[in-house]
């Protein structure tokens, strides 16, 4: 069942339309991302579901009922900050109790709840203390414990892990997606971060200029990228310049080299130009396998990164990297040998628009 | 989020008429001494007073003076207080707030105490020793507003490696400070000095009560007995604040504020 | 840690002596023209004329001219510090926050620079030229609207008029020290406040408002000192007429009423005590309400 939806959103500031049209419906207990550039519109979609910006046209409904026009004050939302911004002025457990104590909860229900969630974000000790005594990571999770304390209908989090150390972010990562299915609460996450998106999400829409480029589970947005933009936003990935031979067989030629695609070619026809990307992690070397495709090249560059190798073939005017695991026993090739590169049909991705 | 702005225009409003209502008020009354026609008259009659040429002309040198020495006081201070002695900090903010707390007045009585003729320092037994004083007064009452501009100034720039750099081509000290650091603070120390001048040039209390022929006591003298005069020097004293002011945001000083009591 | 520190004094040998020598300038100005003199001042509020200990200086300032000048220049600091912090703090807000075109703010921090040095005798010229018995405005209310305020009670040489030409410097002193606070007020705590369901009341009543206080608190403080040790403008304005305490400390000075030198120790003592007060109780209730700081 449906449970926020957004119906042709558009903002405008001033003359500069910044969000063109978005439809989405997301699920009850739904994780979606927001996954995209800076600048692309997902932090401004996001502040308009909370209220912050009004739309300058499009319906926003929670649960059936069109909150448009809602003070963020009215829509029983939570959120949590990129910059944590809890109240310095109020220790951890008046934080959390902020949303009760305006909500004119009795004390011994705001007490209660202050407690399950200082259990919930496991910081049972922390109650009394100031914001400024906590670690980065601490704070979000009273930020996120402060959000949920209400009972709110949707979560929002725009970036909460951007101002965290590596470390903490991917642990907290996990720790938020798991006190999100624990609860069942309808999740918006806004980033910038792929990996924090894939790892996460139930499905992402990865956002461009304002529009929704793609949305998808991260499989999906992973492995079969529908546009230009998603393919090279999600993932590292190699982008060769193919030359159609035939569009139904799917033949293309890439430094006078012939491989086969497993999918038909847009409607490209024999002589058109095609951009067709490869994943570094779909490339391998050295063998010949049966049915699958083959290109020869030289080595251009070897970088050993520890546990991957990630080598730079070069064809013609093309060049991709590709990645192998370290073997202790087997030395990385060198520079200048001459190599094949081998993947299967199914590996080379066709981009939507035949040009380069 | 969409707040009506009609508040904030209010109190806008306000305090335009309020600021604004009394410089108006003031300009017209120092036109109106030649009656029935506005003209410039009461300026005219102010600039050729001597006795305005001359008081102005003393408290001007005084504040140059007060500035000198303030800047030769104040500079190796801060300077010192941040490189070598970071432990004085405390005590030395705590000094230089002091005259924020001590009423001039009070400090003056003080000075009459502790300089009058049958005291061990009888500074107040000449002309030239009673102008030292009151170019000491000026100096404390600029104290926090001279140190927290050249404070200020020394924490923009890196004084260590100024030091360093210098040190290690050979520099004595007093060389470091003067020809490295001070055109370092130039921006910082202009701005404590015009703000200086704007508190000292017409300090009416200090000057009075050492029987200095300075501007304020002019000033109050000249608003005792006459009737537009006081008007034009009220615009003339606006323009002068305004002008060191205007100089201080021309130097990039920021938003630096000073009172005068 | 610490023996690095221990290092580093082995391996640089400083001439401490020099680097305090740089210092005993500043300090030895500071003992001469601050704190002797003022010492002087509170020791000679405890003597008589020979120099003998001696509590009669207090006790002699119980008189009514006196206790009334404490408590008129009180109320006048105390109100003109309070209009100020009011209007300072609303038009602080106003520049800041309020949705006002850009030049406002600019133009408004300059005048206020301008404005809050804009004091002393110049100041009350200013205003007998406009609220005195011939000033344009009180001139202008009569012919225009027929009010005559001098006939309703007001007095530019009185209480409310000084007040209201204190707020001139007062306004703009308290509008530079709370917009640079209230740009200290982050748009998120407002955002996450609005978000858990408060109200904007319940915003300002529960984070911004204790957020802000130790500033405004301080500016208060910082207004009422700043009121209590003037006299060039009410002095201009109303010559000795007025029974404020600088007043009256000046005459004594001047040696034209009392003549009693050592009263006027005890009075400036007073003067001291009161805005060292203000000052210690700022510093304590400040250490209190910032708990939460570091």
């Amino acid at each position: 069942m449906t449970f926020l939806t957004l119906e042709s959103i558009t903002k405008t500031f001033g003359n500069q339309t910044t969000i063109h049209g978005i439809d989405l419906a997301v699920e009850r207990g739904e994780f979606v991302s927001f996954l995209g550039p800076s600048g692309c519109g997902k932090t401004t979609t996001l502040r308009m579901i909370a209220g912050f910006e009004t739309p300058t046209s499009g319906t926003i409904k929670i649960d059936e009922k069109d909150v448009t026009d809602l003070r963020p004050n009215q829509r029983n939302i939570g959120m949590v900050f990129q910059a944590y911004a809890l109240f310095p002025n109020m220790t951890v457990a008046d934080n959390i109790a902020f949303g009760l104590k305006v909500a004119k909860k009795s004390s011994s229900e705001i007490a209660a709840r202050v407690k399950e969630m200082l259990a919930l974000i496991k910081l049972p000790d922390v109650g009394s203390r100031y914001p400024y005594q906590l670690s980065g990571g601490q704070q979000q999770r009273v930020a996120l414990a402060r959000a949920l304390a209400i009972q709110p209908k949707i979560l929002l989090l725009d970036e909460p892990l951007s101002a965290l150390d590596a470390k903490i972010r991917i642990s907290l990562r996990e720790e938020i997606r798991a006190v999100q299915r624990a609860l069942g609460i309808t999740t918006i996450y806004v980033t910038h971060d792929q990996e924090e998106a894939l790892s996460m999400s139930d499905r992402i829409c990865v956002m461009n200029d304002g529009r929704i480029e793609q949305l998808g589970t991260p499989f999906e947005i992973y492995n079969y990228p529908k546009t230009r933009f998603v393919a090279s936003f999600v993932g590292t990935l190699n982008i060769l310049a193919g030359k159609v031979l035939d569009s139904t067989a799917g033949r293309i030629a890439i430094d006078d080299q012939e491989v086969v695609a497993s999918t038909g070619l847009n409607g490209a026809s024999a002589g058109d130009t095609l951009a067709v990307a490869l994943r570094p992690e779909a490339l391998s070397i050295g063998h010949a396998n049966g049915g699958s495709n083959n290109l020869t090249g030289t080595i251009d560059e070897v970088h050993f990164l520890g546990s991957v190798v990630r080598i730079r073939v070069r064809f013609g005017d093309n060049v991709v990297s590709l990645d192998t695991f370290n073997r202790p026993h087997s030395a990385p090739p060198e520079r200048g040998q001459p190599v094949t590169v081998n993947f299967t049909r199914e590996d080379i991705l066709v981009l939507d628009r035949p040009a380069i | 989020m969409k707040r009506p702005v009609i508040g904030p225009w209010i109190a806008i409003i306000i305090g335009v008429i309020y600021f604004l209502v009394p410089l108006i008020a003031t300009f017209e009354f120092s036109l109106r001494m030649k009656r029935g026609v506005y003209s410039f008259e009461a300026y005219r009659v102010v600039f050729g007073d001597p006795n305005f040429q001359a008081s102005f002309t003393y408290s001007a040198v005084i504040a140059i003076a007060a500035i000198l020495f303030g800047i030769l006081i104040v500079v190796p201070t801060a300077y010192i207080v941040q490189l070598k002695l970071p432990r004085l900090r405390p005590l030395v903010e705590f000094i230089t707030l002091l005259p924020l707390v001590i009423p001039a007045i009070v400090l003056v009585f003080g000075y009459l105490r502790m300089y009058n003729s049958s005291s061990w320092i009888p500074l107040t037994n000449s002309v030239r020793g009673t102008d030292f004083l009151l170019t000491c007064a000026y100096v404390t009452l600029a104290l926090p507003y001279m140190y927290r501009a050249v404070d200020t100034g020394l924490r923009a720039i890196d004084i260590r490696t100024l030091t360093e750099a210098a040190q290690s081509l050979g520099s004595s000290w007093p060389r470091i400070l003067f020809q490295v650091i001070l055109p370092n603070v130039r921006v910082a120390v202009l701005s404590g000095a015009f703000l200086t001048f704007a508190i000292v040039i017409g300090e009416f209390t200090m000057a009075s009560l050492l029987n200095r022929p300075a501007f304020g006591p002019y000033l109050q003298l000249v608003g005792a007995n006459r009737a537009y005069e006081p008007a034009a020097l009220a615009i003339i004293a606006f323009i002068i604040t305004w002008a060191c002011m205007g100089l201080i945001q021309l130097f990039g000083g920021g938003r630096q504020n000073a009172t005068r009591r | 840690m610490a023996e690095t520190a221990a290092e580093l004094a082995r391996t640089r040998p400083r001439p401490v002596s020099l680097t305090w020598l740089g210092v005993v300038p500043f300090m030895l100005f500071a003992l001469m023209f601050l704190i002797v003199p003022a010492t002087l001042l509170m020791i000679g509020a405890f003597q008589d004329p020979q120099g003998n200990f001696t509590l009669q200086n207090i006790a002699n300032l119980n008189q009514p001219t006196i206790i009334r000048a404490y408590q008129t220049s009180i109320a006048i600091s105390a109100a003109s510090a309070f209009g100020g912090a009011l209007l300072g703090f609303g038009l602080a807000y106003a520049v800041a926050l309020g949705h006002v075109p850009r030049w406002i703010r600019p133009t408004m921090m300059t005048f206020s620079g301008v404005a809050s040095n804009f004091a002393g005798v110049p100041l009350a010229f200013a205003f007998m030229a406009t609220l005195g018995r011939t000033g344009l405005v009180t001139a202008l209310l009569t012919s225009i609207f027929g009010i005559n305020i001098y006939r309703y009670g007001f007095n530019l040489l009185s209480f409310g008029g000084l007040t209201l030409t204190y707020l001139y410097f007062q306004i703009p002193l308290m509008i530079l020290i709370m917009t640079p606070a209230i740009d200290g007020l982050k748009r998120e705590w407002r955002e996450a406040s609005s978000i858990l369901g408060a109200s904007t009341w319940q915003y300002w009543r529960m984070i911004a408002f204790p957020i802000l206080w130790p500033s405004l608190l301080g500016s208060f403080l910082l207004l009422f000192a700043n009121a209590f040790g003037a006299i060039a403008t009410a002095y201009a304005l109303t010559g000795s007429s007025l029974n404020i305490i600088t007043i009256l400390l000046f005459a004594q000075i001047r040696g034209d009423v009392l003549h009693d030198p050592n009263l006027g120790y005890a009075l400036a003592l007073g003067m001291i005590l009161i805005t060292g007060l203000s000052n210690g109780a700022y510093i304590w209730l400040r250490s209190r309400s910032e708990r939460w700081m570091r």
